[in-house]
């Protein structure tokens, strides 16, 4: 394959006491790739996403993006969280917290102004949610929430996205909206990772999968190694997948 | 005196107004920056902050012999930031709960001030009484010099929030994610604690060790309740912690000797009562009178609905029906048909009903509604 590689994860190791949760991870992650990560609770999947995006320090490794460390590289990368990770409870409306996508390219002490409105607006609207711009964020449902932080990854117009469970608690409709949206990001030439549970469905919705449990077990396109036998060394059980040609 | 002899006083007599004055500002200033405590669920913090400053005083003053306020309060300030950091790193690098590093650090300190307070006191020097007040504070002891120093921190602090109001608000709602796009999250926790702890070292001197932490929490937590957005809390919360500032100096003062920072505390803390009463959407008075609402009106579009779907079955939706048919719905009452009646969305005639065209189409929309819900 000539394709460039968007992401690089050399030797990554990390732990939170003593004990590794992420252990030796090589990891390349070719441009314009759609990427499912799977692995069971625990496996170390929202880690491997915080250590690439310096959230967390690891205890050996590297990452780099475009060739480059992620300090640089910070404005080709954006982030969806876990939904359950913020406190939904905080004082402000969904317009607000998609601008906040616009912070990092505005930099210190900048406000916000016309141009960064527009944009979330535009976000917003992408995922179907302009009519809620004005509500407060924990009169949203889960779903909605999700939306919305999907709309504010979107407003940061980023090269590279990392999204960790998007379709936590969404409904198949949502589901199918978002799953829309991260094809069309696809398609422009962005490289999309995702943490995703539901393994039925790795088939239809990502060309690319990485398993991970401690250890990374496979990576690849999905129609090569997404098998039974990856899926049993990942979930230590006996897995039967059917696989739709 | 009372209260109203206290308001006109307030105008002529100079030390009465000093006091209220910096009463007013420490209470707006604690209650800003008490947003940021209470929203980053740091509420103990404030308490820890009081407590480790206490050494400090106690030190300052071995050192120096002297009992001059500034001096103690640098040494405050220094020990409170000590404390501060000593949490913070406590929780990075040991995974120790916050509230366990706070906890910890507030009896410790606090335990060691204490120790040296009563050493101190043993002391045979004759200026040694009085260290004591900064466990309770002494509001009377403020001075102009004290009014313009609270001022001029407040209002750094006021320049410093409206320049960093973006980071601080994306610190406060998403800590990860402001690290990925490039903030540098210590230095904005750092710029935050620092002004919260130098807020309390400078009420210490008025509301005392022990009840500095409710300046801190109170006027924020009853802020929250009226609004959903950080910069009105912030605002509120200034207001009614200048407002318990005023109240609890004046009340104090017509009340003779009155301790000043307990009463200023109990009516900051009146301020949260009412505000968990009475705000229009948190507050538990409303939210009651709300479900009662919500449920009567439940029942009424129930019965609007069967209607409805009786009606939908003619041509004309005003075709008359006859009363008895609505004994079919459980649930029905004759009081509902009143109401339905009174609301006019139903006119009756005699033992026959028939739904207005009003009442057609409110129970219409109340399908398309619960239709969009269910999708
Ligand atoms: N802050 C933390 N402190 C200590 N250990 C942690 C912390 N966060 C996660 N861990 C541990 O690290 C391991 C990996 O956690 P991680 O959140 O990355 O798993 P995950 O694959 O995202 O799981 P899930 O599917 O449940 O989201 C788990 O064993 C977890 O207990
Ligand atoms: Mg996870």
């Amino acid at each position: 394959m000539n394709k460039k590689i968007a992401v690089q994860v050399d030797d990554l190791t990390v732990a939170y006491n003593y004990k590794p949760v992420l252990w030796d991870i090589d990891l390349e992650i070719p441009e314009g790739v759609l990427m499912a990560i799977v692995g069971p609770n625990g496996a170390g999947k929202s880690t491997l996403i915080k250590s690439i995006l310096g959230i967390l320090k690891p205890i050996a490794g590297s990452v780099s993006v475009y060739g480059k460390p992620y300090k640089k590289q910070r404005h080709l990368v954006a982030y969806v969280p876990q939904k359950g990770s913020v406190d939904w409870d905080f004082p402000t409306t969904a317009l607000d917290v998609v601008m906040m996508g616009t912070y990092g390219s505005l930099g210190w002490i900048k406000r916000p102004g016309q141009k960064e409105k527009k944009l979330a607006l535009e976000a917003l609207e992408k995922v179907g949610m302009l009519a809620f711009k004005n509500r407060q964020i924990s009169q949203l449902s889960g779903g909605q929430q999700q939306r919305i932080f999907l709309a504010r990854a979107l407003v940061q117009n980023a090269a590279i996205y990392f999204m960790d469970e998007p379709f936590q608690g969404v409904d198949a409709t949502t589901e199918i909206a978002i799953i829309n949206i991260l094809k069309e990001l696809r398609k422009a030439g962005k490289t999309v990772i995702v943490v995703h549970h539901d393994l039925q469905t790795v088939p239809e919705y990502f060309d690319w999968v990485t398993f991970l449990n401690v250890k990374k077990i496979a990576t690849g396109p999905v129609k090569d190694i997404f098998n039974d036998d990856n899926l049993t060394k990942t979930y230590g059980i006996n897995y039967k997948v059917s696989i739709q040609e | 005196m009372n209260i109203q002899d206290y308001f006109s006083l307030v105008l002529n007599d100079y030390t009465l107004r000093t006091i209220t004055l910096g009463t007013a500002i420490l209470g707006a200033v604690t209650g800003m920056l008490g947003s940021f405590a209470v929203l980053r669920k740091q509420s103990l913090l404030g308490d820890a902050i009081s407590h480790a400053a206490l050494p400090g005083i106690a030190i300052a003053f071995l050192l120096t012999g002297v009992k001059d306020s500034y001096v103690l309060l640098l040494g405050a300030l220094i020990s409170g930031l000590i404390g501060t950091f000593w949490i913070r790193s406590i929780i990075t690098k040991t995974h120790l709960k916050s509230d366990t590093a706070l906890g910890l650090i507030l009896s410790v300190f606090f335990g060691f001030g204490m120790l040296l307070l009563t050493f101190i006191q043993k002391q045979p020097n004759a200026n040694q009484a009085g260290l004591d007040k900064y466990l309770f504070g002494q509001a009377a002891t403020l001075v102009e010099s004290d009014v313009i120093l609270l001022s001029c921190v407040t209002g750094i602090c006021l320049l410093v929030m409206l320049l960093f109001w973006k980071e601080f608000k994306i610190l406060l709602f998403d800590e990860d994610f402001t690290k990925t796009i490039g903030f540098n999250t210590k230095t904005i926790d750092i710029l935050i604690t620092s002004f919260i702890v130098l807020a309390i070292v400078l009420g210490l001197q008025t509301v005392g060790v022990v009840l500095m932490s409710a300046m801190l929490l109170a006027p924020a937590a009853a802020a929250r309740q009226w609004t959903n957005s950080l910069s009105t809390m912030v605002i509120l919360a200034a207001v009614f912690g200048a407002f318990s500032g005023v109240f609890g100096t004046a009340i104090s003062a017509s009340q003779n000797n009155l301790a000043t920072g307990p009463v200023i505390v109990i009516v900051a803390s009146i301020f949260v009562l009412i505000s968990f009463i009475f705000s229009p959407y948190r507050g538990l008075l409303f939210r009651q009178i709300r479900f009662i609402k919500n449920r009567r009106d439940l029942k009424l579009h129930k019965t609007l609905a069967f209607m409805y779907h009786i009606a939908e079955n003619h041509e004309n939706i005003s075709h008359p029906h006859t009363v008895k048919i609505l004994n079919n719905f459980h649930g029905y009452t004759r009081g509902t048909l009143q109401k339905l009646v009174d609301k006019n969305y139903v006119s009756l005639d005699g033992q026959m009903w028939s739904l207005t065209e009003e009442g057609f189409k409110t129970a219409a929309n109340l399908y398309s509604q619960q239709s969009k819900k269910d999708e």
